[in-house]
């Protein structure tokens, strides 16, 4: 599941960045996420989802999440051509993928907190 | 390779993970970060603490990164802070934007460390590199200022050595047009004691402020001989041996100095370098050239040096032009010189004398592109003696001691007369008798002339009615010269007298020879006249002086002057 998901090497090179302050990271983009992606289940505006697609695109490339990178990227180059349907299920996807990545990052905060 | 020197970075990044892991990467590379979470922000920070370098997200809220990155560019100023994009933005669009709006490179996301490093020290050299620039131009700037300064006060001090003589008289006009701050040529002019006007125009090597430096000691060695009533061929004698002795080797002036006598009615030049003089003599239209004939002042030993002049007669209203190279050398556009078939050309057009200068002036004006070196023109017209008034001179003593009752006198032979004038020296010693100073023109006019006879046609036995034409002239003057040279016996006695007389007093002057002699009577019958070229320059003085009077066949000539003092 990692594998596709998050790449680990970006991990092990941000946790060698970070040191002490890794958890924080972990933690801020956690939590920025969750407000982008409420953002994006809120609006309809083409422009907005595009500007928070392009917006959590970057921070998703930078924490290695490679797959949920991708699925932003989507979201922001078509949102103007999209009916609304199609971009409630792409919302969805983006939805879905940080649920299943979200644990991983957890995982690293609580590791690095222990040891 | 160098180690990176510590800067101050503002990273500019809405996004907080990210602004997060890139100050801390930065951090790490030990540099001191400042953030921002917008463009505004950015903006003001950047106002605030001055960051070396700065690194812009493109998307922003408030401000985005283009309309921050123009902002603060435009506060940077002259200075160069680096702005490097932090993008995912792909389109080859974008990225343009990103140049446009003054980002001088991107970063793309996810953020490589080694990249970013290499970047960072990247734009760090090339901000050095403008800094220096800056740096260097100011300090250029700075010294041009000081240089230009002191150029100006090198001028303040020229003018008013080159430009104290009687430039302004009324038979002299001028142009002189500068090439640098101030023409370096040389145009001098001065009354002699007798009413005659030296004319010095120089030329020295290089222009500007080290060709002036050389003017000034030159002015002062022509001011003061003119002014003490010595010769052309003295006072370019001294001239050249004090540039020879202060000039560096490759230093020199190049000179055409004149004696425009208008008693005698006729100029004495000696050319050194200078392009071609020319004198009008505007009843035949006949233009004479006063070539070069002499190397310039400054390059021969005093041993080796030659005083020979040229002597030319005049009418009055003849002129004499002389020009400096600036003129000739003048180009157009196209890279030709001005030459001197166009200055002959102008001469052969020109219909009216009075309007020549102001047609040259004209044509240089049209003809010219770039100036290439000082020019300077100068027209000396011969007036009427009558016309001629120099100015008194000044002095400086107040007359409470000066000899009333005395007399003196000296014989001068051979060899003496070969090398020595004495005429100035005789002249100052008179000038200590006040009385007398009201007069000193036509005192020094008449020594100079009793003198000039009594070597000339008494001990060297020219003959006078040789100076009846130009020709005749120059075959003179060359006679006098070769005659001079041979010279072994002889003398000249000249006797002096002053003695009080009522509430004044009386000069007595007596000049003998050990010449032939001259028929007196039949000199003495021709009547008075001022015109005549000829003639032992009795009539002058008779006009000048009192009770003028030969003896002693010829040989002894005898004048007085008196004087009154008002109370």
């Amino acid at each position: 599941m990692t594998d596709q998901h998050v790449d680990r090497e970006v991990l092990d090179a941000l946790r060698e960045v970070m040191e002490d302050s890794y958890p924080d990271l972990l933690d801020t983009f956690l939590t920025d996420s969750e407000s982008r992606l409420h953002q994006l289940q809120k609006t309809a505006d083409a422009k907005v989802l595009a500007e928070v697609a392009h917006s959590f695109k970057g921070s998703a490339s930078n924490m290695g999440a490679v797959r949920l990178a991708t699925l932003c990227q989507a979201l922001e180059a078509d949102a103007r051509n999209k009916s609304p349907a199609e971009i409630v299920d792409l919302v969805a996807d983006i939805s879905s993928e940080f649920a299943d990545v979200r644990p991983v990052y957890e995982d690293e905060r609580q590791h690095a907190l222990t040891h | 390779m160098q180690a990176q020197e510590p800067l101050t970075i503002l990273i500019a990044e809405d996004s907080a993970a990210d602004r997060l892991l890139l100050s801390t990467i930065v951090r790490r590379q030990g540099h001191e970060v400042l953030t921002a979470a917008n463009g505004a922000e950015a903006v003001e920070v950047f106002r605030r603490q001055q960051p070396h370098l700065v690194l812009m997200d493109a998307m922003m809220p408030v401000m985005d990164g283009f309309e921050a990155a123009q902002q603060i560019k435009a506060l940077a100023g002259e200075t160069l802070v680096p702005i490097i994009f932090l993008t995912s933005l792909t389109e080859s669009e974008a990225l343009a934007r990103c140049l446009e709006a003054g980002g001088d490179d991107f970063l793309a996301k996810p953020y490589n460390q080694v990249i970013l490093a290499a970047k960072i020290k990247a734009m760090d050299r090339l901000r050095r590199l403008q800094a220096t620039v800056l740096q260097q131009r100011d300090l250029i700037a700075k010294h041009h200022d000081y240089l230009l300064n002191e150029q100006r006060v090198a001028k303040a001090v020229f003018d008013k050595v080159a430009h104290s003589g009687c430039l302004s008289a009324p038979n002299i006009r001028y142009l002189q047009s500068p090439y640098a701050l101030f023409n370096g040529d040389l145009l001098l002019a001065a009354y002699t004691p007798a009413g005659d006007m030296h004319v010095l125009l120089g030329d020295f090597t290089g222009h500007g402020l080290p060709a002036a430096v050389g003017a000034m000691p030159l002015a002062e060695v022509f001011y003061g001989m003119t002014a003490k009533g010595y010769g052309l061929a003295e006072t370019l004698r001294e001239m050249n041996a004090k540039l020879k002795r202060i000039l560096p080797v490759d230093m020199f002036c190049c000179a055409t100095m004149l004696c425009l006598s208008f008693q005698r009615r006729t100029v004495e030049v000696w050319n050194g370098g200078m392009p071609d003089g020319y004198l009008h003599r505007i009843a035949s239209g006949e233009r004479v050239p006063l070539s070069a004939r002499h190397l310039p002042l400054g390059v021969l030993s005093p041993q080796a040096f030659d005083d020979r002049t040229e002597v030319q007669t005049m009418a009055v209203g003849d002129r004499v032009f002389l020009l400096s190279d600036g003129v000739i050398d003048t180009t157009d556009g196209d890279d030709r010189l001005f030459g001197v078939e166009r200055l002959q050309q102008l001469f052969a057009v020109n219909r009216e004398p009075d309007n020549l200068f102001a047609e040259i002036e004209q044509a240089l004006l049209e003809f010219r592109g770039e100036p290439r070196d000082d020019v300077s023109m100068v027209e000396i017209s011969l007036l009427d003696a009558a016309q001629v008034m120099p100015p008194a001179p000044v002095y400086s003593d107040s007359g409470q001691s000066c000899p009333l009752d005395w007399s003196v006198s000296f014989e001068f032979r051979g060899a003496t007369l070969k090398r020595f004038n004495p005429l100035p020296y005789l002249l100052q010693l008179l000038l200590e008798v006040h009385g007398l100073r009201t007069q000193s023109g036509a005192i020094y006019s008449v020594l100079a002339e009793l003198y000039s006879n009594a070597l000339e046609h008494g001990v060297l036995g020219l003959d006078s009615s040789l100076k009846r034409d130009a020709a005749g002239f120059a075959r003179y003057y060359e006679q006098r010269n070769a005659r001079l040279e041979a010279l072994q016996d002889g003398y000249v006695r000249v006797h002096l007298q002053v003695r009080p007389q009522g509430t004044g007093g009386c000069l007595v002057i007596r000049v003998e020879d050990s010449g032939k002699g001259f028929d007196v009577a039949r000199v003495m019958e021709r009547p008075v006249d001022g015109v005549r070229l000829s003639g032992r320059g009795v009539s002058l003085i008779r006009q000048l002086g009192h009770n003028a009077r030969w003896s002693d066949e010829g040989r002894s000539a005898c004048v007085e002057f008196f004087w009154e003092v008002r109370a």
